[in-house]
């Protein structure tokens, strides 16, 4: 069997220009194979083109060059089913309850309402939010509005979730909980799961494996495997082997992010 | 008491009061009767007047007036924005006029209106509507303005359609201020019709305050005066509460 059917995703020769007068190379040439089931995350310098990755690998932007494949098929000129986003901003909808908002997305598929009840008081009660469902998302904290988002990509059941710094705005603290959230979300739904982040602790505590991205335009420098069960959780940032992935991201990243503010 | 509530007592006392004030220096000779009526005889007036065929005509003309000119500006002034949103080339030409528009007096143009329309109620409703429809056109544009680009991204993450994704994202989204350019519209159209019968009208109430005025019926002319002023108070408190309620949920009321 070839590896473009093997894996859940793949990208080939992936490269994004942004046109103009002076052209802006975001990304690539770059190639990724996701393997299904898999955490991976993405880190990389300012600016190198880590959210220009998600946006083409989600069909929110059109490659350049070369092609996306998502379980078989390839990703062109919109979001594929069975593909979900969490972006970095608060994008919960004001105007709408907890309920309302993470049950969107299966009112607009025409889900029957005793279905659609059935899935957002499992996603609500998931993501710990089932005393607030009829709350607005302004009466909530940041780090509960970003599970709103969560849940409402969670309730589609998604088989590819992909996170665009989804704790981006959020203390360090409430990080490290919502990371245990998110691997709880990853082992329960069995899904495949790529995060963008700029946090290298983050990175190596979450994921099954760690792409550092050079300087733009970004492409993969390094691998990295963690090697951790999938059972782990926020607990393993005592784990001796942390400090050693976290050394190492650093160690792969520090001359790009270098180049990056001009110092390279 | 809540400090909503200490809010509306202090704004309701300091409008009670100088009502008393008024009262008290007409009835005490301080405020000649030639000038100013006590209110409670504005009151007395305006009840009167409201009974009487003539001035209910004059009311449902104006109100219509307004009605009109008011739902064709939101109309258009919406539509407009939406379409200059859509064309920024377009928009970057017409920003400077629409920045300096409310520096010109609308009603030089009524003997154009009324060479256009005739003399009826088109031109008093085209001068509302003129006066109208830059409120929401530019509401509109800030709306759209203010949307967050991130609410458009998670639209396209449920292959929403250009109409859905109007209807269910962007228009909600910028509710807030099309909920004030409508306000803003109904005063400018109030304003303008009123102003507009004032001075160029056969009808309708700014006419007949104006011809009150000019016959020395001062109890008349307060009477319409106050009927006028209730009326918009009335109007933009019942938008206001709504908007407040619109905005509690959205944790900026």
């Amino acid at each position: 069997m070839s590896v473009e059917t093997a894996a859940h995703a793949v990208l080939r020769g992936v490269t994004r220009v942004y046109p103009g007068a002076s052209p802006v190379y975001a990304l690539g040439p770059l190639d990724l194979d996701l393997a299904r089931g898999e955490f991976f995350s993405v880190v990389g310098p300012s600016g190198c083109g880590k959210s220009t990755l998600l946006d083409v690998l989600a069909g929110l932007s059109a490659p350049t060059a070369g092609s996306i494949v998502f379980e078989g098929k390839p990703v062109v000129g919109q979001v594929p089913d069975g593909v979900g986003v969490v972006f970095q901003e608060d994008s919960s909808f004001p105007w709408l309850t907890v309920r309302d908002n993470v049950a969107f997305g299966l009112r607009r598929i025409g889900m029957d309402g005793a279905e659609i009840a059935r899935r957002v008081e499992y996603a609500v009660g998931f993501m710990g939010l089932a005393d607030f469902a009829g709350s607005y998302p302004a009466q909530l904290s940041g780090g509960m509005r970003q599970r709103v988002c969560i849940a409402r990509t969670l309730v589609l059941q998604p088989r590819l979730i992909l996170l665009d710094e989804p704790f981006g705005a959020l203390d360090q603290q409430t990080r490290l909980l919502m990371g245990d959230e998110l691997l709880r979300l990853w082992r329960e739904t069995g899904a495949t799961v790529l995060l963008i982040t700029h946090a290298l602790d983050e990175a190596a505590m979450l994921s099954d494996r760690v792409g550092v991205m050079s300087s733009r335009p970004g492409r993969f420098i390094d691998m990295v495997d963690t090697g951790w069960n999938r059972d782990r959780d926020s607990r393993i940032v005592a784990d001796p082997a942390f400090g050693a992935i976290t050394a190492r991201l650093w160690s792969s990243l520090r001359t790009e992010s270098m180049k990056a503010i001009g110092r390279g | 008491m809540s400090r909503q509530g200490k809010i509306v007592w202090a704004r309701w006392s300091v409008s009670l009061g100088l009502a008393g004030l008024l009262e008290a220096a007409c009835r005490l000779g301080f405020v000649p009767k030639l000038q100013v009526i006590p209110p409670s005889e504005m009151i007395a007036a305006m009840v009167e007047l409201l009974q009487t065929e003539e001035v209910l005509d004059n009311v449902v003309q104006t109100f219509s007036t307004v009605g009109l000119a008011f739902g064709s500006a939101v109309v258009c002034g919406f539509v407009l924005g939406a379409i200059f949103h859509g064309l920024p080339r377009v928009r970057r030409a017409i920003d400077p006029l629409l920045a300096s528009y409310y520096s010109v007096p609308i009603f030089v143009f009524y003997p154009l209106l009324v060479a256009l329309f005739g003399l009826n109620s088109m031109p008093l409703i085209a001068i509302g509507f003129l006066a109208a429809v830059p409120a929401m056109l530019i509401a509109t544009l800030l709306g759209l303005d203010r949307v967050p680009p991130v609410l458009r991204r998670v639209a396209r993450m449920h292959r929403l359609g250009w109409g859905r994704t109007a209807a269910l994202v962007i228009l909600p989204a910028a509710l807030p201020n099309l909920f004030q350019g409508v306000k803003l519209s109904l005063a400018y159209a109030f304003i303008g019709v009123i102003a507009g019968e004032f001075i160029l009208s056969p009808g309708g109430l700014g006419y007949s305050i104006a011809f009150a005025y000019e016959s020395f019926e001062n109890r008349t002319m307060y009477g319409l005066m106050l009927f006028v002023l209730l009326s918009a108070v009335l109007v933009n408190a019942l938008l206001s509460s709504w908007e407040s309620r619109l905005l509690r949920r959205r944790g900026r009321g």
